[in-house]
């Protein structure tokens, strides 16, 4: 999940000085990794001339390439410095968001959701919600997904060059243009054969160039105990090393969570809304060769999901043991000081030297610019399939609707840029335009589920089951801004803190939509069975996997996950 | 014969961009030596067995996927 961090921002900005000094070695490294990039573009250029080929890199991808690229376009460089922050901050709490978030979501999309999208043939999220309800579901979804997804490449842009500035002392509009129109050159020319490339290669650079700081770590702490008897010894506290057992109470843990908000909020709701109906990760297992591997790549991506705490959570909690000075929270933040949210570039510093601090500073930037990259290949299938194709020019040639796709994608790096300078005008809006991507996500996740899964939804049940969903998210998160007090009604709780309430606003407000979709769909009438083949359970057929040997079904390696999963919680109780 | 089949992999851009920033970092290493940088465990020489494994990986990437005529 990708949860950029606004205080992440207004601490960069505060903070004077650079971090690091990069040295030739390092440049090259950085400069060699823009050459490749556009390299990629120029080379795939060739294969991206069909619409499919375009908004979808011809379905052709293996389970290995997709799944790859579904995690990577997750794995963007805000938030590993996030979550890194937050491990600092919370302790080991932190990984929640990615096992829980991992598993059984991954796995329940991979084995579940992906037959309905892949054999219904469908090239979008919002397209399914066309075939499934109508068009008023479509535009809903098509419209917001639309605009969530340039404010969040703008977002992701913007703090890619504020990042720059802090740790390298870039100029903000140097980073921008250079890393906007890289994007812009690759993905115009390759489409999402060009995104899914540039994503696979990031996740090999993200793990290389961040292995240092936990193998370095854990040598000079004497390993996991050593690491875990200095965190003790600092907060003099044990609560910042367990996993659920602090979970009984909100006061009990650094968090202010209760692990109902884990398991429900975060793995049943967030976790779900996010990877089953977020359609930037949906559009990379969309893209694979065939079904098979289409289940397979969300299964892939959940292992690795699993084990990149060790590059993310590890290094924060690796600082609450090794670092000299303490790191504070932004509204403390003065020269001289640093923040939580420094954590992820002070450990790159502490462990490496020349050549490797390059590697870990390209890994960043290949973060920043894959998420853009992902926005705005997104945001072009989105646009073309399901604003422009259904609503202004219907019957053109696929020639045609290849060429809006590349203007689109100009289009959207150009909106980008804009909201990037308009973020640095006005900061606190981003504060706003996150929780804006977090009112669609648990509701359209009710919407789609059900949509699959029950026969009887109608077209105006979806519809409204949406909507009303979603403007109770942002009737609750209003409430809470206007009114604190109002976190402990929505999390049942008077110790519950700031961390509660996405999870358990984005509960109720699922459990809202499925509400209104059941009772509106008991009041109108329903599509008929012709309209609903390969949409609905019962009206799919699915592939028959009995003459395969186990070890080659999707579902054996879902409960490879789920026994790793079952593993590191009793082992990080 | 499927798209995938005629383009070159990823794979192997991988493993050219991996091998050639193996040499980078490996030539760093070496010719910083005996001037160790000022990082924690510096002596470790992590600059070295980083450099190390990238030509490892990437030249298993790049070897394995290299094109070939078919």
């Amino acid at each position: 999940m990708s949860l950029l961090n606004a205080p992440v921002m207004a601490t960069l900005l505060e903070t004077p000085a650079r971090l690091i000094s990069l040295s030739f070695s390092d440049l090259l490294i950085i400069v060699v990794y823009f050459v490749v990039v556009l390299g990629i573009g120029l080379y795939l250029r060739r294969y991206a001339n069909s619409s499919q080929d375009f908004f979808l890199a011809g379905r052709d991808m293996s389970a290995w390439v997709a799944g790859l690229s579904f995690l990577s376009a997750n794995l963007g460089a805000l938030e590993l410095m996030g979550w890194a922050a937050a491990a600092y901050q919370y302790g080991i709490l932190a990984a929640h968001f990615y096992w829980i978030a991992a598993f059984p979501s991954m796995v329940f999309l991979g084995l579940v959701m992906m037959p309905f999208y892949y054999i219904s043939k469908t090239h979008s999220v919002p397209g399914y919600l066309q075939l499934r309800y109508g068009e008023g579901t479509r535009a809903l979804s098509g419209i917001s997904f639309a605009f969530m997804t340039i404010l969040m490449s703008g977002i992701n842009m913007y703090a890619m060059a504020l990042v720059l500035k802090v740790v390298l002392g870039w100029n903000i509009h140097f980073s921008i243009w250079v890393a906007s129109l890289t994007v812009a050159v690759y993905v115009t020319l390759g489409g999402l054969y060009s995104a899914i490339f540039n994503e696979v290669l990031q996740f090999f650079l993200i793990w290389l160039g961040a292995l240092a700081i936990p193998i370095m770590g854990l040598i000079e702490t004497g390993g996991w105990s050593g690491m875990v008897a200095r965190i003790q010894e600092r907060v003099q506290s044990d609560t910042y090393v367990h996993l659920w057992s602090t979970l009984g109470s909100f006061s009990a843990n650094p968090m202010g969570v209760h692990w109902t908000g884990i398991v429900f909020g975060l793995g049943g709701v967030i976790a779900f809304g996010y990877w089953t109906t977020d359609f930037l990760v949906v559009q990379r297992a969309m893209a694979a060769k065939d079904l098979r591997s289409a289940k397979f790549a969300p299964i892939i991506a959940s292992y690795f999901k699993m084990i990149v705490p060790l590059i993310v959570i590890v290094p924060g909690l690796l600082a609450l043991a090794v670092l000299p000075f303490k790191l504070v929270p932004e509204s403390a933040l003065q020269p001289g000081l640093h923040s939580y949210n420094e954590v992820l570039p002070l450990m790159l510093a502490r462990y490496c030297g020349p050549g490797l601090l390059g590697l870990g500073v390209t890994a960043l930037i290949a973060g920043f610019m894959s998420g853009m990259a992902g926005n705005v290949s997104a945001f072009a299938t989105v646009w073309t399939y399901d604003i422009y194709q259904p609503y202004i020019r219907k019957t053109e040639s696929d020639a045609h609707y290849v060429l809006v796709g590349r203007w689109c994608t100009i289009l959207a790096v150009i909106l980008s840029i804009a909201t990037a300078y308009f973020v640095t005008q006005f900061k606190s809006i981003m504060d706003y335009m996150q929780a804006l991507v977090s009112f669609f996500i648990a509701p359209l996740f009710g919407t789609v589920i059900i949509g699959m899964f029950w026969k009887r939804a109608t077209s105006k049940g979806g519809f409204w089951g949406l909507l009303v969903g979603t403007v109770s998210s942002v009737v609750m998160y209003t409430l809470v801004k206007v009114h604190p007090a109002y976190l402990s009604t929505i999390a049942l709780s008077p110790n519950a803190k700031d961390m509660a309430e996405n999870l358990y606003r984005a509960l109720w407000s699922w459990i809202i939509c499925v509400l209104t979709t059941v009772a509106v769909s008991l009041f109108t009438s329903p599509k008929p069975a012709s309209q609903l083949q390969n949409l609905v359970y019962g009206y799919t057929k699915m592939s028959d996997e009995a003459g395969l040997p186990i070890y080659r079904r999707p579902i054996f390696w879902g409960a490879g996950v789920a026994v790793f999963f079952a593993v590191l919680q009793w082992i990080f109780w | 014969m499927s798209r995938e089949q005629h383009m070159l992999p990823v794979w192997f851009f991988i493993g050219v961009l991996l091998t050639v920033y193996g040499v980078i970092i490996l030539i760093t290493a070496i010719s910083d030596f005996s001037y160790p940088s000022t990082v924690v465990l510096a002596q470790y020489h992590p600059d070295i067995w980083g450099g190390i494994l990238l030509l490892l990986i990437g030249g298993f990437y790049t070897i394995r996927f290299w094109p070939r005529k078919r």
